[in-house]
């Protein structure tokens, strides 16, 4: 059994922000199955919002109002103002530990327009804003004293009478299971994008935080929304940045028209991702797709090289590499993604994971990152605050964590969650039923693209949750064709699908539940949003006879819900 | 009718061929430290691959017709750095290369050279970030930072632009010869890093860095080879930041400041 004060599950921005705090005090391991430096942060393109008035002057009033109204009202309002008053100061001290920051004249960072932003306030480093921010957090825990277990699989949170002691976790190099036993917990685990068909996210961004968190009996929040990204790259899904508009990008349909003056006058291609992606797929169903099929242009060609190059290189790279068009020259084809989870593990403003609508903590156990739902995005996130989000709170979940240590302890850890992991991966290793576990996870993202994606109604989502139950009963039945401990990659796939399928109910069954139109979540059967019955988060706990449902207030305190427009 | 194996048999490139058949033979390195047996190659044919990636077909395969087959793969957008592999004696990227890019009939596929072998195409990297960690791979500015951020010119910030961008995949280091042979060279990858850090002008050890390069397992063993250079996927001089760390050095030592 391995023992360290604090466990930190995940290497990313927000896991690696929190060892780098929490280290400070306490012995800190940070386990994640992928080393830490290949984590989806790096993928993030764009930037990282705050308030710095470099370019333009700016508040943090204003970037709360926009996060709200981009929220569509669904994000608490106690949260949000903590982002945004608190990111110029997680700006500076992410530029003094080295972060590349692109520069203004003046040799201030230098910031630009992003979507639902009414001041340039993305603060980035061309468009691999991301990498600059994970490599040089990561950098920075190299002189701290911190345990690194890369490459290990977490497959069960130890919480036992609401204690949580610790982990237990996959060696995927050796394929032997371990208990890690801790004072505390941070779960930074990451979104699940691969739950879907068309995605931006990595092969790796499976949830598996949200499956450890149903396995411990805790519940998830608001999982029914769920981020379509409007510029993934056309049937690869991969992540073309929304800088790309920033920095005056169009959108053109198949007959080269600037669609988007059709669905938000005002804002154009700067409207928030919920919209773009809706304005979309309605051009798209409606046969104005390029060659009238299911994708759209993105249109740089007026930017000119010199900008490309400067400001978007890695976006003409991919659109080179994966569909072979210059964007210099040719138009784009791109089409909605799944992006990012707005849902994830209930927390408060410190990242205390609670396990209940009236706010119950898990003693021990925090969270932070996309896996986390705090709330700051509501119903639909702005692009650039999630990185924000992920460096604030990850840096919030350690001081929490070190002001527990203060007076916890260990507490035993449960033998029988040691002997539920062992056996779990002992029975996936030996499988030897009929159905492919790689086959199971196609279906579950065909299903998910197809019936519970921009577009949703009731007879779609029936048929997704019964489709989702058929998938987790038919797991049972799984074959596995490698036997070997060594970098079984086969069986960690199958956990991952695993998760998947558990937390995948909750986001449908949600969905079906919430009869209204709010944010990413929209429901054609349903127009309108419905502030009267729906103005509340969804608590969702997976119960032995189903799902059950509760609900939560949202906080609202400087901004009442009003109408949306862009 | 031409198969699988007499393709082998015939060892050609497929200039013509391809026209005729479409047809890809991927040859893939397998090794299970659990079977303590020695490393073989297995054939897999895959049909049509047109539009396909180098990660496309391993996943294919696995998917299809050997579940046992392991690689490391994340992103699939060429920023994680996972699945940096050797394709037909060259270190590439299997996420970002057209399978038909290569234009070949036989594709072999290998770990990264000059890495202990952990599985198939899985390398052990503690060695590389062994050397990575040993450059100081992090900022170090020990004066107290203003209240805001650190004023840097736009000229500061374009001089190590393309270092910062390095992803540590480790396909340069991997390539270079001197490090098959050499273990105690720090190899492309980490000398990058060193110069990342010295083009920067927050960072307030320059001496110390260069001091911790200027050895004959530094820069001075690099044989400018260029085969870094030639293999970084996000198209990184990293042989360029070697010879950046030289000059640094000889005009450190001309002025007397080492």
């Amino acid at each position: 059994m391995k023992k360290h004060d604090v466990i930190i599950v995940g290497g990313g921005l927000a896991g690696l922000r929190a060892a780098w705090k929490v280290s400070e005090v306490a012995d800190t391991a940070v386990v994640s199955k992928l080393h830490p430096l290949r984590s989806h942060t790096g993928a993030a393109q764009g930037g990282i919002a705050a308030s710095l008035g470099n370019e333009t002057p700016d508040s943090w009033e204003e970037h709360m109002f926009d996060t709200v109204k981009g929220s569509d009202y669904l994000g608490d309002q106690n949260a949000i103002e903590t982002l945004v008053k608190e990111a110029p100061k997680t700006i500076y001290d992410l530029e003094h530990l080295g972060v590349a920051f692109s520069r203004t004249e003046e040799g201030k960072i230098a910031q630009r327009p992003f979507g639902g932003h009414q001041k340039p306030r993305s603060c980035y480093a061309a468009d691999w804003t991301g990498h600059t921010l994970l490599h040089t957090v990561y950098e920075q825990c190299i002189p701290k004293t911190i345990a690194f277990y890369d490459e290990w699989f977490a497959l069960s949170l130890a919480v036992r009478d609401g204690v949580c002691r610790g982990i237990v976790a996959l060696d995927i190099r050796t394929g032997e299971v371990e208990a890690f036993h801790s004072k505390a917990v941070i779960l930074a685990t990451g979104g699940y994008g691969r739950a879907f068909k068309i995605t931006s996210n990595a092969l790796a961004n499976t949830g598996d935080g949200l499956g450890m968190a149903l396995r411990a009996g805790l519940p998830l929040e608001d999982m029914e929304f769920v981020q379509f990204h409007p510029t993934g790259l056309y049937r690869q899904g991969i992540l073309l940045t929304e800088g790309a508009r920033g920095e005056g990008g169009y959108l053109v349909n198949g007959d080269g028209d600037r669609f988007m003056r059709n669905y938000a006058p005002e804002k154009m291609e700067l409207a928030p991702r919920d919209v773009i992606s809706r304005a979309e797929q309605t051009e798209i169903d409606q046969g104005r797709g390029g060659e009238g099929k299911d994708f759209v242009y993105l249109d740089l060609r007026h930017l000119g090289e010199a900008k490309i190059n400067e400001k978007l290189p890695q976006l003409r790279d991919l659109a080179r590499s994966f569909v072979g068009v210059d964007p210099v020259k040719d138009l784009v084809p791109i089409q909605p993604t799944a992006h990012y989870s707005m849902g994830g593990i209930p927390t408060t403003v410190t990242g205390q994971v609670i396990s209940d609508e009236k706010n119950a903590p898990v003693t021990g156990l925090f969270a932070a990152g996309e896996c986390a739902c705090i709330s700051v995005h509501g119903a639909n996130r702005l692009g650039t605050n999630s990185l924000l989000d992920a460096a604030l709170f990850g840096h919030k979940a350690a001081v929490a964590t070190i002001e527990y240590l203060n007076e916890a302890d260990f507490h035993p850890f449960p033998e029988e969650v040691m002997i539920e992991g062992v056996t779990r991966v002992k029975w996936v290793r030996e499988a030897n039923g009929r159905e492919s576990a790689p086959k199971l996870r196609h279906e579950l993202q065909e299903t998910m693209t197809q019936k519970c994606g921009v577009f949703r109604d009731r007879e779609k989502l029936e048929e997704c949750l019964a489709k989702v139950k058929e998938l987790q009963k038919r797991f049972d039945d799984i074959g596995i064709g490698d036997r070997s401990k060594s970098f079984n990659t086969e069986v960690t796939e199958a956990l991952e699908t695993q998760n998947m399928l558990d937390f995948s109910e909750i986001i449908v069954y949600g969905a079906m539940q919430r009869e209204e139109c709010r944010g990413a979540h929209w429901r054609v059967d349903h127009p309108g949003r419905d502030d009267e019955n729906w103005l509340k988060h969804t608590i969702a706990f997976q119960k032995e006879d189903g799902i059950e449902l509760r609900y939560k207030d949202v906080v609202i305190t400087r901004y009442p819900p009003k109408e949306r427009g862009y | 009718m031409i198969t699988a194996l007499t393709l082998q048999e015939l060892d050609v490139e497929n200039v013509v061929l391809r026209g005729v058949i479409d047809l890809v033979v991927f040859r893939i390195f397998r090794f299970d430290p659990a079977r303590n047996d020695a490393p073989t190659f297995q054939t897999y044919d895959l049909p049509d691959t047109a539009g396909m990636t180098i990660l496309d077909a391993l996943i294919h395969i696995k998917e299809n017709m050997d579940s046992t087959l392991s690689f490391r793969r994340s992103c699939r957008s060429a920023i994680c750095g996972s699945c940096a592999i050797c394709a037909n004696g060259k270190n590439l990227l299997a996420c970002n290369t057209q399978v038909n890019d290569l234009k070949k009939v036989r594709i072999t596929l290998e770990p990264l050279p000059g890495f202990p072998m952990m599985r198939d195409l899985v390398v052990d990297w503690e060695p590389f970030f062994d050397q990575y960690r040993s450059v100081k791979p992090y900022m170090v500015a020990r004066s107290t930072p203003p209240e805001k951020e650190r004023i840097q010119d736009q000229k500061t910030r374009k001089a190590y632009d393309e270092a910062a961008q390095c992803i540590m995949c480790s396909a340069c280091t991997s390539s270079c010869p001197v490090v098959w042979t050499d273990g105690n060279y720090l190899g492309p990858a980490a000398l990058t890093k060193a110069w990342r850090f010295v083009a920067d002008d927050r960072d307030e050890i320059t001496r110390e860095r260069l001091a911790m390069v200027n050895n004959e397992e530094g820069v001075w063993r690099c044989h400018t080879i260029f085969r870094c250079t030639d293999s970084c996927p996000k198209k990184i001089d990293t042989a360029g930041s070697i010879e950046s760390l030289r000059k640094k050095i000889i005009w450190h030592q001309l002025t007397g400041r080492i």
